[in-house]
């Protein structure tokens, strides 16, 4: 059975329930889940690139003998990419905590110290 | 010693990652010590830039080719006998060097400045480590080959830098800006993600050079530009997308507002080379231009008006950097309209834009650092509460008059040059795009008179804390910086001959050279 | 949440039992990270969410006699160096060299088999090296990230 452009529609569909969270809510912890959202639909993407038809991982330990290997490269692009997320998420749920600490408030309507 | 020179590329990464990954550890043997390492390290980077440079000055040197690992050049030989360029390099020629030397200089002078300014506060070992850590990964957006690794060293910069502006996190502002300037970079760099998804799914490969002899102007093509131009520019700070930048700007310490302009700035480069060199013979170069100029005339006209209506010192400089951004786009965005047809002139606008790019980081920070010393020394940011301070501080207030008037562009300074070169390259396209530069650098000055009288000049209010002159370790960065601004000023023909054309020539010129550096007789 | 809420004893009972195999298997996708798929931050990050477990099954007492702070911040530095150093040592030919690599000498050295095998462990010369510091310094990482922002909360609680 193939998976025809499933991965892709998924892809896509993450990405779009990220923005749907950026626009539409108000707590900062939201905020962030939704960006977290949007990176793992651009990382899907990212993965699904490399798919090659009945391809196996692309692993030299135990593999079955002459078989196709998917892409490695869009793997590594994929890790590397997965890693600076948990950074920015790690950062900016930080800087929450701070913001929670001074104004008492995580609504993010309520925090607009910072105009014009 | 001179064993290590071919290797200074891969040394102007390492030396400032591993003061970084060092500076806690002899943060632990006392203030002076690491405050002298961290000089140190900063010295030997300025020092590394400088002999990089020596190459390329007022001569067209090839490319200097870099590859990270391998002996063998870039292409990693298979039994097969196929010959894949995998490995990740780094390319240098004249555009990459002068950005580097603007870094290594700004970063130089504000890393010297933020000894004195950070003395009575406390968590200065991780301080030092985000400031290296920044300015490796700004180094290595400027120095790299590969797309993937300019993507890496994006998002390294926007952690560090927004670590940086969230620094003073005891107060109420900080921490609120940095979480929405992170949200931003987080966005761009997703953009630019996405454009790198798809230009490897297009052409299988990754490399700058490999890229610019493989496009050819596919609808994937066309829409990884479009993300690319979105997300280069999101960091940037060209209008529309430019809410981030009057927060970062003002609520981080001032040293470190110093080196978020050379972080925009990198961008900008970024963007140039996406534009000139990947994209070099494809792009619909009219069409592009037009919508740059477009880009550039809003965000000049917008950060000089509203600077006019800001009350807080910092956030009005922050605007005034904003609308220099817009005049290094103008000068690009007419030389890609013009050079097809004149290049004469499309070039001159090209050198004045990009000249523009050193005096910009010169002259902001240079008011970044003396604004910083006045702050420090009246104890409140708000221009309505502070006065009298050229009484204490007569050097500062000098040098806060020299960066505002060379940053309006009054002769002989050195922004006057570049704005010249950028006027005269847009009144050959259109009358009115010199008319609006012209008016906003007028705007500018008035804006920065106000300013200056609303904090040096007139009478001190009552119950402002008194401060002497700035003290000398904050003087003496300052100065330097001052010197770059009137001697570019004064003898701006030879810089430009020296370091300018040769930038401008490979971008425009030098696609060729690049491309034939790495792939040779592919 | 007051300060004596605890989880049920079967959440601690479990968690007693196998946050050392997590441990464990953590090291061991660190170890083989140039044979099966996994490696440096994959392995750190399993390691860090033992360290997880034990925070949230015992709240900040569970990590009283077993994580010292200090330790850790100086492990993420050693970590951080190593990896800086191995890249370093090839400098002679280029910055990242695999300069242990076909060397049968030196521990990691041999050549690695060609096509599908059995995975041969003592191969890829610097890359195990590499893989055992970006490790460290994740595990040591996440870790204090997850403790300074349970911490850090906690305070705010308290005052």
């Amino acid at each position: 059975m193939s998976l025809g452009n499933l991965p892709f529609i998924a892809s896509a569909m993450l990405v779009i329930l990220g923005i749907y969270t950026l626009l539409f809510k108000r707590n900062l912890v939201k905020l962030v889940v939704g960006g977290s959202l949007i990176e793992t639909g651009v990382n899907l993407f990212l993965v699904t690139f490399g798919y090659r038809t009945a391809g196996v991982a692309p692993i030299y330990t135990y593999a079955p003998a002459a078989k196709r290997m998917v892409l490695p490269t869009p793997q590594a692009l994929t890790l590397t990419s997965i890693v600076i997320g948990m950074a920015t998420t790690a950062l900016l749920l930080s800087f929450a905590i701070h913001v929670y600490r001074h104004h008492g408030t995580l609504d993010a309507r309520k925090v607009k110290e910072l105009k014009g | 010693m001179t064993a290590l020179v071919p290797h200074v590329p891969a040394l102007l990464i390492a030396v400032p990652l591993l003061g970084a990954f060092l500076a806690p550890i002899v943060g632990k043997l006392g203030r002076t010590t690491r405050n002298g390492f961290v000089a140190l390290v900063l010295l030997v980077t300025a020092a590394l830039a400088a002999l990089l440079a020596v190459r390329f000055l007022g001569s067209n040197g090839s490319p200097i080719l870099y590859v990270m690992g391998g002996p063998d050049g870039f292409a990693v030989p298979l039994p097969s006998g196929m010959a894949t360029p995998i490995r990740i390099m780094f390319e240098i020629d004249a555009m990459n060097v002068f950005m580097v030397l603007i870094t290594a200089l700004v970063t130089l002078c504000a890393g010297l400045f933020s000894f004195r300014y950070l003395r009575d506060r406390s968590g200065g070992d991780l301080f030092y480590a985000l400031f290296l850590l920044l300015t490796t990964a700004i180094l290595g957006l400027e120095v790299t080959g590969d797309l993937f690794n300019f993507f890496v060293f994006l998002e390294i910069t926007s952690i560090a830098a927004c670590g940086l502006i969230g620094f003073q996190a005891w107060q109420k502002r900080a921490p609120e800006a940095a979480y929405k300037v992170m949200t931003m970079y987080t966005l761009a760099g997703i953009f630019v993600l996405l454009a790198i998804g798809l230009l490897y799914a297009e052409h299988g490969g990754l490399n700058m050079a490999y890229l610019a002899s493989a496009i050819r102007g596919s609808v994937v093509d066309q829409v990884a530009l479009t993300f690319l131009f979105v997300g280069l520019g999101m960091k940037a700070a060209a209008v529309p997308l430019h809410m981030w930048a009057p927060d970062a700007y003002g609520e981080a310490p001032a040293p470190v507002s110093a080196v978020l302009v050379v972080n925009s700035q990198a961008s900008l480069y970024g963007l140039f080379r996406v534009m000139f060199t990947i994209y070099g013979g494809v792009a619909n170069a009219v069409l592009l231009g037009w919508l740059i100029v477009a880009l550039a005339l809003v965000t000049i006209f917008v950060g000089v008006t509203v600077a006019l209506l800001q009350n807080d010192l910092k956030r009005l400089i922050a605007y005034g950097a904003l609308s220099q951004i817009g005049y290094m786009l103008l000068g690009v965005g007419v030389a890609l309209v013009t050079i097809p047809t004149k290049p004469d002139f499309g070039f001159v606008a090209l050198q004045g834009g990009i000249f523009h790019m050193i005096n910009d980081a010169a002259c902001i920070g240079l008011l970044f650092l003396t604004a910083g010393a006045a702050i420090r020394a009246a104890g409140t940011r708000d221009l309505n509460r502070m006065g009298g301070l050229a009484h204490t501080m007569r050097l500062t207030s000098v040098l806060f008059i020299v960066g505002a008037l060379a940053l309006a562009g009054i002769p002989p300074f050195n922004g006057f040059a570049s704005k010249f070169l950028i006027y005269e390259g847009s009144f050959q396209l259109n009358p009115f795009l010199a008319v609006v530069a012209v008016l906003s650098s007028i705007l500018l000055l008035a804006v920065f008179l106000k300013a200056f009288q609303a904090v040096f000049l007139g009478p001190r209010p009552e119950g402002a804390s008194v401060g002497g002159e700035a003290p000398l370790g904050m003087l003496v960065p300052m100065v330097v910086l001052a010197a770059v601004v009137i001697g570019f000023g004064l003898f701006p023909g030879f810089f430009v001959e020296r370091i300018v054309t040769p930038a401008a020539r490979a971008l425009w010129y030098g696609r060729d050279a690049y491309i034939h550096a790495v792939l040779g007789g592919f | 949440m007051n300060s004596d809420y605890r989880m049920s004893v079967v959440v601690r009972t479990i968690t007693r039992l196998t946050y050392g195999l997590i441990i464990v298997f953590g090291f061991y996708v660190i170890m083989h990270g140039h044979l099966t798929p996994g490696g440096g931050f994959q392995g750190g990050a399993v390691v860090s969410s033992a360290f997880a477990l034990l925070l949230v099954a015992f709240g900040s007492a569970g990590l009283k006699g077993r994580v010292n702070r200090h330790w850790f911040q100086t492990l993420e530095e050693v970590g951080a160096i190593f990896f800086l150093a191995l890249g370093l040592f090839g400098i002679g030919t280029a910055f990242f060299f695999n300069l242990f690599a076909n060397n049968p000498g030196v521990p990691f050295g041999q050549s690695v088999p060609f096509g599908p095998n059995s995975g041969a462990v003592s191969t890829a010369g610097t890359l195990p090296w590499m893989n055992w510091a970006v490790g460290l310094k994740v595990l040591t990482g996440l870790t204090s990230v997850v403790i300074a922002m349970l911490i850090g909360g906690r305070k705010e609680e308290r005052e």
